[in-house]
């Protein structure tokens, strides 16, 4: 049951990144381009997400417990390191170059799998390598 | 009217931005998890010991072809066009490495952490913020792009 609400919440974010045009990486870094032709579309995209998400927050600071599981496992929201800078500042750079993030190249399987293969090999292999130093 | 902005999709891009909260919200409210895609994908892939239980994990992944697949069934898509495959793979490999390190990406820390007012959060979403606009600049800038 559990994992049939993942694959539903996953087919409506995935159907949500196409319909956005977020599945196009030129689209996201047009978006990023400040200095050539900019392209405000992520930003419709992110503020349209944060509309349901904020309502959400509110509504889960009331509840006890999930719907459907025991408890919430949610992550720390106050913990500022240098861990958090450092792989956030290079996960822009590699957003930057590609104009992909892991959700658009997941879709993107199924639209352009040739295209997405690449990269996703090579982010499996940089979260791998994460894995492997960071023990 | 700016010619730069006259492909924008803003009507599109806020309703596939409700869909991709949406979800988010049932992920939250249903399951007690935070629909961050990087974290979910290492689940899968059995590289990371936090996250939801594997099922789980897997099953939202796999959604995301799938939800996409649904919708250029249906509906036209937009094509998409990548860069390079030695810029796709060197983009993957920083992207890969530095979501982990910064446990999250545009969907954890952009759509969940800022709605939560996460401070945590809104210190990633700034800095890959600036450091993507950063990037891009560079490589007009060198005309790379």
């Amino acid at each position: 049951m559990r994992a049939l609400i993942a694959l539903l919440c996953g087919t409506l974010f995935g159907a949500g990144l196409a319909v956005s045009g977020m599945t196009d990486p030129m689209r996201v870094r047009a978006f990023l381009d400040l200095l050539g032709p900019w392209d405000p579309t992520l930003a419709f995209v992110m503020a349209g997400a944060i509309v349901p998400m904020a309502m959400a927050w509110r509504v889960q600071s009331r509840m006890a417990r999930p719907f459907a599981a025991k408890t919430f496992n949610l992550p720390d929201t106050g913990r500022i390191d240098r861990r958090l800078a450092i792989g956030s500042i290079l996960f822009g750079v590699g957003w930057g170059i590609a104009g992909l993030c892991p959700g658009p190249a997941v879709a993107n399987l199924a639209l352009a799998p040739a295209a997405a293969a690449p990269f996703l090999l090579a982010m499996l292999a940089g979260m791998a390598l994460h894995r492997l130093t960071s023990r | 009217m700016i010619p730069a902005l006259s492909h924008a999709q803003p009507l599109a891009g806020f309703i596939g931005g409700l869909m991709i909260g949406l979800a988010a919200a049932v992920m939250l409210l249903a399951l007690g998890r935070i629909a961050g895609v990087s974290g979910l994908a290492a689940r899968a892939l059995k590289l990371s010991d936090a996250g939801p239980p594997w099922a789980e994990a897997t099953a939202f992944v796999l959604g995301l072809p799938l939800g996409a697949w649904l919708l250029a069934a249906t509906a036209e898509v937009a094509p998409a066009h990548f860069p390079t495959t030695p810029l796709l793979l060197v983009a993957g490999l920083i992207v890969g490495y530095g979501t982990r390190l910064g446990s999250g990406c545009t969907s954890g820390h952009g759509v969940c952490g800022l709605s939560r007012l996460s401070r945590r959060s809104l210190v990633a979403t700034a800095l890959f913020m600036a450091s993507g606009f950063a990037t891009v600049a560079a490589m007009r800038l060198t005309g790379t792009l």
